[in-house]
């Protein structure tokens, strides 16, 4: 039912291509994210799903039906702004109602649906006040409820988190998830925030220059980024990029730690390390040498800057107690299993041959 | 020091309001030398301009003379019509010409916002003849319609120019929320976007009515029929190549004055209201 299907979109501006070939299969019930940088096509993606900007090539299918050439009020979508955009001359009623009323609903109907609303999302004290009189997330419950009344197929998010403050930011995105599971409804969601993305995503879309870099499921996400861009924009803090050399399994880093790795990578390649991947242990120890030149304390763990003897600056996750010392030199061990590898001219990860280093357990059950 | 600074603030304060009310005596003057005027007899007029009409001289002789001779009445019903009306049909298509070249991409947008543009730059005057031959083969001459067209013409640039950069600050989301509700362009340009931009239009509509209230021109050119006449052409026919009647000239430009100050009274409220209302959102 609420199937969205894409074929083949791609959007140009004269000669700037904005969009390069999209293919997407959205199930239904499914809730996905599309992140990226901004000016990375995101938005105008979900703008071509919306209907509100025309696709140059490709189809849009909603629901098994071809929608390219229905207007946005046709397909069976309802869509949250990031500046709320709620109708400022209309009470919430008003604006809960106005699509509604526009389409020629019974008013029974209506009433029953924004009953629906009201009570899904609280909204019954404020029903008779205009937008102004409401706070930054009370108007975006409005606008969810809004995109609620309308029974939508798709539901669509532009950024719907950007304008609130970071605490308020955490309880909607904590609505929006539950509303998912209670409605089993379609979304997709659009951010330039990886936080978002992971916490809400059955499967993220990761965009950057107008082209689809990874499609997947978070933890696919982390533990399997298919290039570097997804690498160091999926977590946070990124992902460390370490340049090094591969040789016959043997991979040297930053000039001085030899690991072994996968035979497939050859010749100059680009290491991904997490910041949990690493272990800190006094200078002298076989790894990658470096010192230690800042230390971030955040309560319940510390994120530390480690210089390595190439310049290259690591983020490492450690203890909020470690009791390292600026200026200190370190070595830094690879925990097993915490190595990326790519290619370090088109940053594609180097595929692991048959006698790569087995994954974790974990990464295989997710 | 912060006593230095307040007085400081003070003495700039005191010296942008001497300048401010020196400006506005210097502006209200000559209004205010009419109105005086128009109540006192010929005699005093020429005698002592300068004096206020006091118990002996106060005349409403002017006033009489304007109301039984000139058919005023009728020329204001004219003036007030031509004024209207244009203002109606500037706003009106001025509107829809700005939402559709701040919304839409197509082909010669740019070219047709510099094209309106350029009517804000030449005036309207230098294609009188034109005006005038075009008017006379469409039957239009002397004519109420004729100055309202010429009107609408003349106001439009500038009211395109003012509300198109009013309408590009619209949020982009509004819109395409109302899109997504189904509502047609036009309802979203007259149910939305025209309120928010509502301070734009009250400018526009300031700005624009008093020239056309006041303008002599195109009347005396395109309708100087007396059927047609307009206020301040009305006003001109107590002027003669040999007498004038003062007192009733005074007196009918004082009554001219009227009505523009109830519109401006009217349209400023709306403007306060309109900054207001921007404000609470």
């Amino acid at each position: 039912m609420g199937k969205l299907v894409l074929e083949g979109i791609s959007k140009r501006f004269g000669a700037v291509e904005v969009l390069k070939t999209v293919d997407l299969d959205v199930a239904d019930g499914e809730f996905i994210v599309i992140v990226g940088p901004s000016g990375c096509g995101k938005s105008t993606l979900l703008r071509i799903i919306a209907g509100l900007s025309d696709q140059s090539t490709g189809t849009v299918l909603i629901g098994g039906q071809d929608v390219s050439s229905l207007p946005p009020s046709k397909r069976g979508i309802a869509m949250v702004f990031q500046s709320y955009a709620l109708y400022p001359h209309l009470t919430v009623e008003g604006n809960l109602t106005l699509g509604l009323k526009q389409a020629r609903t019974a008013a029974s109907l209506i009433a029953e649906r924004v009953a629906e609303a009201v009570r899904i999302l609280a909204l019954e004290p404020f029903l008779k006040r205009r937008p102004g009189e409401l706070s930054g997330g009370q108007r975006q419950r409005v606008a969810i409820g809004r995109a609620i009344v309308r029974h939508p197929e798709v539901f669509l998010f532009d950024e719907p988190l950007s304008n609130l403050d970071a605490a308020l930011r955490n309880q909607v995105r904590a609505e929006i998830a539950d509303l998912h599971r209670r409605l089993g409804a379609t979304m997709v969601y659009v951010t330039h925030d990886q936080v978002e993305a992971m916490t809400l995503a059955d499967r993220i879309i990761v965009m950057n220059g107008g082209i689809v870099q990874q499609i997947g499921t978070p933890s696919d996400l982390y533990r399997r980024p298919a290039n570097a861009f997804v690498a160091t924009f999926i977590g946070s803090p990124g992902m460390n990029m370490v340049p090094g050399v591969a040789a016959g399994g043997v991979l040297t880093l930053a000039g001085s730690g030899r690991l072994p790795c996968t035979a497939a990578a050859n010749g100059a390649v680009t290491a991904g390390i997490r910041p949990n991947g690493f272990e800190v242990l006094p200078a002298g120890n076989d790894g990658l040498a470096g010192t230690l030149i800042g230390s971030e304390y955040l309560g319940a763990e510390s994120f530390l800057r480690v210089r390595l003897t190439d310049g290259t600056v690591v983020t490492v996750h450690e203890h909020p107690d470690h009791g390292w010392l600026i200026d200190q030199p370190v070595t830094l061990r690879l925990r097993p299993c915490n190595l990326h590898l790519f290619d370090a001219e088109s940053g594609l990860r180097i595929a692991e041959g048959p006698d790569a280093a087995p994954q974790p357990v974990a990464a295989r059950v997710a | 020091m912060t006593q230095t600074i307040a007085r400081r603030f003070q003495i700039s304060t005191l010296a942008a309001h001497l300048v401010l009310i020196g400006f506005t005596l210097l502006a209200l003057a000559p209004t205010l030398l009419v109105v005086m005027n128009s109540f006192k007899p010929r005699k005093e007029i020429f005698g002592a301009p300068l004096a206020l009409p006091s118990f002996e001289t106060i005349t409403l002789i002017g006033y009489d003379t304007v109301l039984k001779r000139g058919d005023i009445l009728h020329y204001f019903q004219n003036s007030l019509i031509v004024t209207v009306c244009a203002l109606f049909f500037i706003i009106l298509f001025g509107a829809m010409a700005a939402f559709a070249l701040s919304e839409y991409r197509f082909p010669g947008n740019r070219l047709i916002g510099l094209f309106l543009v350029m009517g804000i730059m030449v005036p309207i005057r230098l294609g009188t003849v034109g005006i005038l031959k075009m008017m006379v083969s469409l039957g239009l001459a002397n004519t109420l319609f004729a100055l309202i067209l010429v009107y609408t013409a003349q106001g439009l640039p500038m009211a395109v120019f003012v509300m198109s950069e009013f309408m590009r600050q619209v949020s982009d989301d509004l819109k395409n929320a109302a899109r997504v509700d189904g509502l047609s362009e036009y309802t979203i340009l007259f149910r939305l976007v025209l309120p928010v931009v509502r301070p734009a239009i009250a400018t526009i509509a300031v700005f624009t009515m008093v020239p056309i209230w006041n303008d002599l021109w195109f009347p005396l050119v395109l309708a100087p029929g007396e059927s047609t006449r307009t206020m301040t052409l009305g006003a001109q026919s107590f002027i003669g190549q040999f007498i004038t009647d003062w007192n009733a000239v005074l007196a009918a430009l004082t009554l001219a004055i009227v009505p523009m100050l109830i519109l401006y009274l009217m349209f400023s409220r709306q403007l306060i209201r309109g900054i207001t209302a921007g404000a609470v959102k």
